[in-house]
């Protein structure tokens, strides 16, 4: 009993994690239908930053909010300068992506060096809640309750605002909304910020987490990835779904098969891609 | 369409291609050993990459997960070896087979997917073949990987260059492969199915069928690559099959030009030597590395072939 709780607790907590990322991504990828692979940096620099940030202000809060705008201003000139020159083009938008991904971790390595860091956060985090034989930590109740804040006010951003209309427009049909006099380019442009954002906002909360160290992005990359193969691209519910799913398999998956646990990532996916190839909420 | 611009064009490749090969089977013995072993690894680095052309360049199946193939080949060399002392023709024969059921396996799934949902797909198969790496300790030795795989014992070439000339024949006869290949009814069907599934599938072409035995063959021919590399670099680990290693095959095919098998063997040569020299002057290659993309994406999406004005689009 007290196996399951823990592991399905500590399940929910990663989730919220892969959330931030995978939800990020999927809002970029279904906008603007581009393979990211800038992504994972966009965690790494937001988890630096962050860490520089909280050492110069002491306040977690702070350093989270400006990381994570910090990085969404600096994905907003990366569409602009980089991203619109070659749009509509899968192949390109690819390789270009990958160029900065390899050029933040260089980047990375050159300013902060090749040592792990640690982000404590504010005191309170290290405590935990106890509840009858059970005690769950605070930094994960705070993963859970800032991830599910997060996802209420994309939520209501996508489905109860004029500009979430034109976001879901796009989304389904970039000509006809761009036909409709919607800016369809500033909108691109938004919504990457807003993807930079979210992912920058996991970083600095994954480096509390579990700390942060060079090639990090790269390894957080895939997981981002399959959340939103498996909940279906552009849809901010199914990266939620998603997200839970695949943090409950990753954190069995270690508990029980240390081995091969990277691979339980495969599992979903693969289950998913066979049943719905195009993902639990997307539309084909 | 891709193609020679016109037979003039072709005939001056070809020319070229022939004249290249000669230069590296002669060469050789008057090199520095230094540059023999670089050039080895160019040639290992351009076997994998024109194999991802048929993927790319020939069938339009941008797949970013090439390095698990070529990963599988080399694990399966680094393992036969080490273990159980196979020989060079086992080793070989081995890795080309599991590399190819490893792409039968995972080709019906990413099969299901197609576009950009393709090239996350790929990707995130890769990835996970990185975890297998990296994290079944028992089998592939984790971080350390495998270790001292002995180079094979050939003997028909003195003075080191045996290795170097197993790989030049190897290669040559896979070069020859790939375009007997494109230029088979086959390959023109792939290249049909490039430029217009729907097309292809009304004319009563397996589409499916066709994509799927394209991924095989490219995966088979990684994994002879991979098997090769094993030998080469006496040494396999996870970084065989990181993300970066995968979009290295995909940024050779790019720099070269796709769709032309030769574009990306130069791909291969260009990015692997330009590391070498980079090298020597700096230790920011992957500075350098990321210009490159950037610059290959947003000023030559055709490779070096297409800015030369050899093929067109």
């Amino acid at each position: 009993m007290q196996f399951w709780v823990n592991q399905t607790f500590n399940g929910v907590s990663y989730a919220a994690l892969l959330f931030l990322v995978g939800g990020g991504l999927t809002l970029i990828f279904g906008v603007m239908k581009i393979v990211n692979i800038a992504h994972g940096s966009f965690y790494l620099l937001g988890g630096y930053l962050g860490v520089a940030l909280f050492a110069g202000t002491g306040n977690f809060y702070v350093a989270l909010g400006a990381a994570a705008l910090a990085v969404a201003l600096g994905g907003m000139v990366m569409e602009r300068v980089f991203l619109r020159p070659v749009e509509g083009d899968d192949l390109r938008q690819m390789l270009l992506t990958m160029g900065i991904a390899l050029f933040v971790q260089d980047a990375c390595l050159l300013i902060w060096g090749g040592d792990p860091f640690n982000l404590k956060g504010p005191e309170y985090f290290a405590r935990s809640i106890r509840l009858g034989s059970f005690s769950f930590p605070i930094l994960r109740l705070f993963m859970i309750g800032s991830a599910a804040l997060l996802f209420l006010v994309l939520w209501w951003f996508q489905e109860r605002t004029r500009a979430g209309a034109m976001v879901r427009a796009a989304v389904d049909n970039q000509e006809m909304t761009e036909a409709l006099g919607i800016n369809v380019p500033v909108l691109r442009m938004a919504v990457f910020g807003l993807g930079a954002f979210l992912s920058a906002s996991g970083g600095v909360i994954g480096t509390a987490f579990m700390g942060l160290y060079p090639g990090l992005d790269f390894e957080i990359l895939p997981y981002a990835f399959v959340v939103v193969i498996v909940g279906g691209m552009g849809s901010l519910s199914g990266a939620l779904v998603a997200a839970v799913l695949l943090g409950l398999a990753d954190n069995f998956g270690k508990a029980l098969f240390p081995e091969v646990s990277y691979f339980t990532l495969f599992a979903p996916m693969g289950i998913v891609l066979a049943l719905r190839p195009s993902g639990l909420f997307g539309r084909s | 369409m891709t193609g020679f611009r016109a037979g003039r064009a072709r005939m001056a490749a070809a020319v070229a291609g022939i004249a290249g090969l000669v230069l590296l089977a002669i060469l050789p013995p008057s090199l520095p050993a230094y540059v023999v072993i670089v050039l080895t690894e160019c040639l290992i680095y351009a076997m994998a990459a024109a194999s991802l052309d048929l993927l790319i360049g020939y069938t339009g199946m941008a797949s970013l997960g090439h390095a698990a193939f070529f990963a599988v080949g080399a694990y399966t060399t680094a393992l036969l070896t080490t273990r159980s002392g196979a020989s060079f023709a086992v080793a070989l024969a081995a890795s080309i087979l599991l590399a190819a059921a490893a792409s039968a396996a995972v080709g019906v799934l990413i099969l299901r997917a197609s576009g950009i949902y393709f090239m996350m797909i790929t990707l995130s198969v890769s990835m996970c073949a990185w975890g297998l790496a990296y994290r079944w300790v028992s089998l592939t030795g984790g971080d350390t990987g495998i270790v001292s795989i002995p180079r094979p014992r050939l003997g028909f070439v003195a003075g080191g260059l045996e290795f170097y000339y197993a790989t030049l024949v190897l290669f040559s006869v896979c070069l020859t492969l790939y375009l007997l290949l494109v230029w088979s009814p086959f390959g023109k069907t792939l290249v049909g199915i490039r430029d217009s599934e729907s097309r292809m599938r009304v004319l009563g072409f397996n589409v499916w069928l066709h994509k799927y035995l394209a991924l095989v063959i490219a995966g088979a021919f990684a994994g002879l690559a991979g098997s090769l590399y094993a030998y080469y670099n006496g040494f396999v680990g996870p970084n065989t099959v990181d993300l970066a290693h995968s979009m290295q095959f995909v940024l050779m095919v790019i720099v070269g030009g796709p769709g032309t098998l030769v574009g990306p063997v130069i791909g291969a040569f260009i990015v692997t030597l330009l590391e070498k020299v980079v090298s020597i002057f700096t230790e920011r290659w992957v500075m350098v590395l990321a210009a490159v993309y950037v610059v290959t994406a947003l000023w030559a999406p055709r490779g070096l072939l297409g800015v030369l004005g050899v093929v067109r689009r």
